[in-house]
Parts: C-alpha cells; sequence; structure tokens
C-alpha cells in the first residue's frame, strides 16, 4: 500500500483520464457496434467520420467565436457539427455505396469501407491541411475542478470530468431505452438479430438500415466533435481511433451496447494507466486486454456465441 | 484457363518484367516492390480461398524485414539472410497460428491486427534496439559472395525475387488445386462439413496461415533488400490493408492475380504521387472502389473473360 500512498496523486489522475477517454472511446465504439449490427460490415470508415466531426467541430467552433459568440456557445457548437456530419455523411454513403453492396461477399464489402476511408482520409487532409487544428474554447470556459482524491487534490479541467462522461452516460441511457422501449428500437434489434425475418414481419429494413448508419456516424462525429477540445487534430487520428474501437467492439462482443460501454472503461483506463506507469506500452495495452478477453472468450465479453449450422 | 495457358502467361510476364527493367531503369525498384508484394498476396489468397481476412499480415512483412536488418550485422549473405527471414516469420506464424485459427471471420481479422500493431508499437517505442520512427538502414550484403551495390544488386534482388516469385506461384497453384486446397474452400462454404469428414478446419487453416506469413516474410526480406532502410511503418495496419487491397484488385481466381495487381497497385501509386501528391491515397480509393463496383473478378477476372479457356 505504500506504493499507492506515495503514487495516489498518479492513480487519481490515470483514474480521471481514463474515464474521459473511455467516455470518447465509447461514443466511437458503440456506433461502430449498431452499424455492424444491421449491415454486418465492420466499417473502416468509421474513424474517418469521428476525425471528420473532430475537424468540424473545430472549425464550426472557431468560426461562431470569430463571429463574437459568448463562450458557452462553444458546447452546442460540438453538438451540431457532429449532427450536421451524421446527417450529410452517413445517408450519402449508405445510398450511393453500401446499400449496392448488400448481397456481395463480406471480404468485398470490408473492401469498400476500406477504399472509403482511404479516399475520406486524403478529403480531410485537402479540407483541413496537415497542420494540427485546436480549438480549446469550451475547455477553457468551464476551467478546472479540484477532485478530492484522499488526502491529495487533483486539478482537473471540468470538460473532461463532467461533460465528456456525463454525455457518453447520456449516450448509453438514451441508446438502452431506444432500443428497449420504442418501436424504432425493436425494429433495428429485429433486423439485427434476423434481417430476413425481420422483413418477412414487415419491417422495412432499408429504411431501419439508413437510420441505424446514419445514428452510427452521427455517433462516431460526436466522439470526434466531443475530444477536439482535449486534443489537437492531426491527420492519421481516424487510423488510430478506428483500430481502437475495433479492440473495443471485439473486447464487448458484436451488437453490445452496455458491453461496449464496459469494454471502452477497462480499455481507456488499462490506455491511462499505461500512460502513467509504462508508457512504452500505451499502445498495447488495450490489444493486450482485448487478446487476454478472446481467448477465454472468444465470442466477446457479452457477446453470444453463434450456433452451429450444419 | 489451363495450366499450360497460365504457365506461358507467368514466363511472358517474368520476361516482360525484366525487359521493362532493362529498358526504364527507374521501373527495376518499382517492379522488384511490386514483386514482393505479390509474394505476400499469394498468402492473402490462401487465406481469402478459406474466406478469411487477415487485417495484420504486415506483422510477418515487418519480421522479416527487419530479421534482415539486424542479420546483415551478423551475416551479410542475402541467400543465407532470405531464407532465415522467412524461416523467422514462419516460425512466428505457427505460434500465432495456433492461437487464431481457432477464430473466424471478424474475430480473425482483428486477432490478426491487434498482434501487428503490438508489434508495430514495439518497433516504435523501443528506441535503443530499433531506433524508433527512424528505422534502421541495412550492412553491406553479398551476393553469393561477392559483394554487390548499386545496380548490381538492384538486378540481383529483382532476380532474386522473380525466382521466388515463380516458384511460390507454382507451389500454390498446385497447393490450391490440392486436396488441401478444396478443404480451404470447404472452410468458406460450411465449416462443420469439414469436421464431419473427418478433416480438421482448424489444421487446414494452420497450414494455410502458416504458409501465407512465409510469403509474406519472403516479400519483406525483398523489400528491406531493394529499399535499403526498414521503418516501424511496414508493420502498420494499413500495410496490411494494403495487401488485402492487392489481393481483390489483382482478383482471387488465379495465382497471377496478386502479381498482377501488386504491379498495377505499385504503378498506380508512383503515378497518382507524382500528379496529386496530396491525394495519391484517395485515387488509390476510388481505383479500389471502381474494381469492387465494375470488376468484381479483378484485373484477373477481366483478362479471363476476355480468353476463356
Amino acid at each position: 500500500m505504500s506504493w499507492l500512498s506515495e503514487n495516489g496523486l498518479l492513480v487519481g489522475l490515470a483514474l480521471l483520464d481514463g474515464l474521459s477517454y473511455a467516455a470518447a472511446v465509447f461514443m466511437v465504439a458503440v456506433g461502430l457496434n449498431l452499424v455492424f449490427g444491421v449491415l454486418r460490415v465492420l466499417n473502416v470508415a468509421h474513424g474517418s467520420l469521428y476525425a471528420i466531426g473532430g475537424y468540424a467541430a473545430a472549425s464550426l467552433g472557431l468560426f461562431v467565436a470569430s463571429l463574437g459568440a459568448p463562450p458557452w456557445a462553444g458546447l452546442p457548437v460540438l453538438l451540431a457539427a457532429a449532427v450536421l456530419v451524421g446527417a450529410i455523411l452517413g445517408p450519402l454513403i449508405e445510398r450511393l455505396l453500401l446499400r449496392r453492396m448488400q448481397d456481395r461477399e463480406p471480404v468485398l464489402q470490408l473492401l469498400v469501407t476500406f477504399a472509403l476511408f482511404m479516399i475520406l482520409e486524403d478529403l480531410q487532409k485537402l479540407v483541413w491541411g496537415v497542420q494540427p487544428v485546436v480549438f480549446d474554447a469550451p475547455l477553457k470556459w468551464l476551467g478546472t475542478v479540484d477532485v478530492p482524491f484522499g488526502t491529495d487534490v487533483i486539478p482537473f479541467t471540468a470538460y473532461q470530468l463532467y461533460v465528456l462522461p456525463g454525455v457518453a452516460l447520456a449516450t448509453l441511457a438514451g441508446l438502452a431505452y431506444v432500443l428497449r422501449f420504442t418501436l424504432v428500437g425493436r425494429m433495428v434489434v429485429a433486423v439485427t438479430v434476423d434481417r430476413e425475418a425481420a422483413r418477412a414481419l414487415g419491417i422495412d429494413a432499408a429504411k431501419v438500415t439508413l437510420l441505424t448508419f446514419t445514428a452510427g456516424a452521427a455517433l462516431a462525429a460526436l466522439g470526434g466533435a466531443l475530444a477536439a477540445p482535449t486534443v489537437s487534430l492531426v491527420p492519421g487520428v481516424g487510423a488510430s481511433t478506428i483500430v481502437l474501437s475495433f479492440a473495443v467492439v471485439a473486447t464487448a462482443g458484436l451488437g453490445q451496447v452496455e458491453g461496449a460501454a464496459v469494454a471502452a472503461l477497462l480499455i481507456g483506463l488499462g490506455r491511462s494507466f499505461a500512460v502513467y506507469v509504462a508508457p512504452e506500452f500505451e499502445v498495447v495495452v488495450p490489444y493486450a486486454i482485448m487478446v487476454a478477453v478472446l481467448l477465454f472468450r472468444p465470442q466477446g465479453l457479452f457477446g453470444v456465441a453463434e450456433t452451429r449450422r450444419i | 484457363m489451363t495450366r499450360l495457358g497460365e504457365t506461358l502467361l507467368a514466363l511472358a510476364g517474368a520476361a516482360a518484367v525484366l525487359a521493362l527493367a532493362y529498358a526504364v531503369p527507374w521501373l527495376r525498384f518499382v517492379l522488384t516492390i511490386a514483386l514482393a508484394k505479390g509474394l505476400a498476396v499469394l498468402g492473402i489468397l490462401l487465406l481469402l480461398r478459406a474466406g478469411q481476412v487477415s487485417f495484420g499480415h504486415a506483422l510477418y512483412l515487418a519480421l522479416a524485414a527487419y530479421g534482415i536488418a539486424f542479420g546483415t550485422m551478423a551475416v551479410p549473405e542475402a541467400l543465407v539472410l532470405i531464407p532465415g527471414a522467412a524461416l523467422l516469420s514462419g516460425l512466428v506464424g505457427l505460434v500465432i497460428g495456433l492461437f487464431v485459427v481457432r477464430y473466424r471471420e471478424i474475430f480473425f481479422g482483428m486477432l490478426n491486427l491487434a498482434l501487428s500493431m503490438v508489434f508495430y508499437s514495439v518497433l516504435e517505442k523501443f528506441y535503443a534496439v530499433t531506433h524508433g520512427a527512424d528505422g534502421i538502414r541495412l550492412g553491406p550484403v553479398t551476393y553469393l559472395g561477392r559483394p554487390l551495390a548499386g545496380e548490381a544488386a538492384e538486378w540481383a534482388v529483382l532476380a532474386v525475387a522473380l525466382g521466388l516469385a515463380l516458384a511460390f506461384g507454382a507451389l500454390v497453384r498446385v497447393a490450391l488445386a490440392s486436396p488441401l486446397g478444396e478443404a480451404l474452400a470447404g472452410i468458406k462454404t460450411r465449416e462443420t462439413r469439414l469436421d464431419f469428414m473427418g478433416v480438421s478446419p482448424r489444421r487446414v487453416l494452420l497450414a494455410a496461415y502458416v504458409a501465407s506469413a512465409v510469403m509474406a516474410g519472403c516479400g519483406g526480406a525483398i523489400i528491406a533488400l531493394t529499399t535499403r532502410h526498414v521503418t516501424p511503418a511496414i508493420a502498420y495496419w494499413t500495410t496490411s490493408g494494403e495487401l488485402v487491397f492487392i489481393a481483390i484488385l489483382g482478383g482471387a481466381g488465379s495465382v497471377l492475380g496478386p502479381f498482377l495487381g501488386a504491379a498495377a497497385y505499385e504503378l498506380t501509386r508512383v503515378y497518382a504521387a507524382a500528379l496529386v501528391a496530396n491525394a495519391w491515397q484517395m485515387v488509390l480509393g476510388l481505383v479500389l472502389l471502381a474494381v469492387i463496383v465494375f470488376a468484381p473478378g479483378g484485373l484477373w477476372g477481366m483478362i479471363a473473360r476476355r480468353r476463356p479457356a
């Protein structure tokens, strides 16, 4: 216990950092998971939507600020940017591309999203350049909070302490409610479980798919928009985000919403502890957790094993 | 297409590579890299036959490439280094394979991705050993005991790459037509039926996986000998994606597909980078989309359709 008392501050900081990091990762991973459920395609371009959401939020935020808007306006701007990105790019990608590929081989569908990823990566470089983009007005406006931790006090930004985990929790609760208790949500679940049977019951699977993909895209963009004030945006952020979300989704099990939250928390905390204790292993930890989980539960922590078909 | 037709085409392709490399000196580098990637994609093709996509075969490229880079410090002979690097990739492939062949589809792809990313960060973070993102320069290399440099070395690597490509192409062609190849296709259609016939799908997939690791190792070795400088970028997941890209671009219908695809990919990349420096990736993405939508059989599919066997 002497190590803990000596490094109490470190542990506290790692906990707080991990929590806010997990919140952003959860937003992206849960969207990826939802989309996988109805489309049965792991959308590689999902990370690009995260990056574009972040860039769009930063641009919009800087633009609104240049008009002389009060600092609190930064927060609704983040949300607006995410909704905008999701509502424009989501239907565009699903309608023009993924829908046409529905009946093709899974490998080809996966490759289509990989091609999309390559296109969006360069598009984003063309629009926003390769210089880091920084928009931290909401972070500065909310200031810092002194978090009591044992005998110590840790100053931490209120944005990362309240806004990030708050939005993530609201998303989790909202999704859980919609999927369980509303007609639209039940339709999404039905299409996820068995597309054919759902259609036989009169559910418009194409519409549900479009809706889910748009929602998933907006969630990824929201994750990016929320993370934007806490990081500087550089090219390549989409690529690293997507592999991390893959790890979260595989750890949680496919099609799991609450599971994605647990896995994001596990991986977020694991990563932030690594940052403070053994920085060399920062990138390795998420995968180590995933491999360890899959070793004992091949279908993920909360996944359901598929029945064998003959 | 008949076996004779494919053999003739392969030989014609090899002759074309040599002629091009002689006529246009700067193409020598591009073609050698294309052959190296084609070798790795040949392994991807085996796995694709079983319906499995690995998003992590850059791991085996990188293992062999770094193996060569460290190897030149001890033994500078290329004809010892290349088999050694391939063996290293194969052995690691066997260990990892024992684990990953228990998984299918997304999980198979993601586990491969995860392991390759772990290796990537090891390469990048352990600066004392690997020099991080700066990478390692290769020491001087001898071919059959002769220290070659410059143009002579380029020809030597190209010759080795061409020889390996022809040899492995023939081997994979035979393997795909053998019971093993049929069993691989069985994993894709309905695995349980293989079980019922007394064939172990895991063992079949493991054999293909180790073979694919060895071929990726050969490819990585040749890349290292061509570029003479290895960096962690070769282990990054986008490199793995590139290999799958080439497999689809070339077409999974024939062992000539990977080489056709790799040549087309590298040439597109060179020209796209020269024409639109900031958007070469976008050009490649659009090419990939066009191939998937309009020519699902890849480049090979387009050729084979025109000349029915």
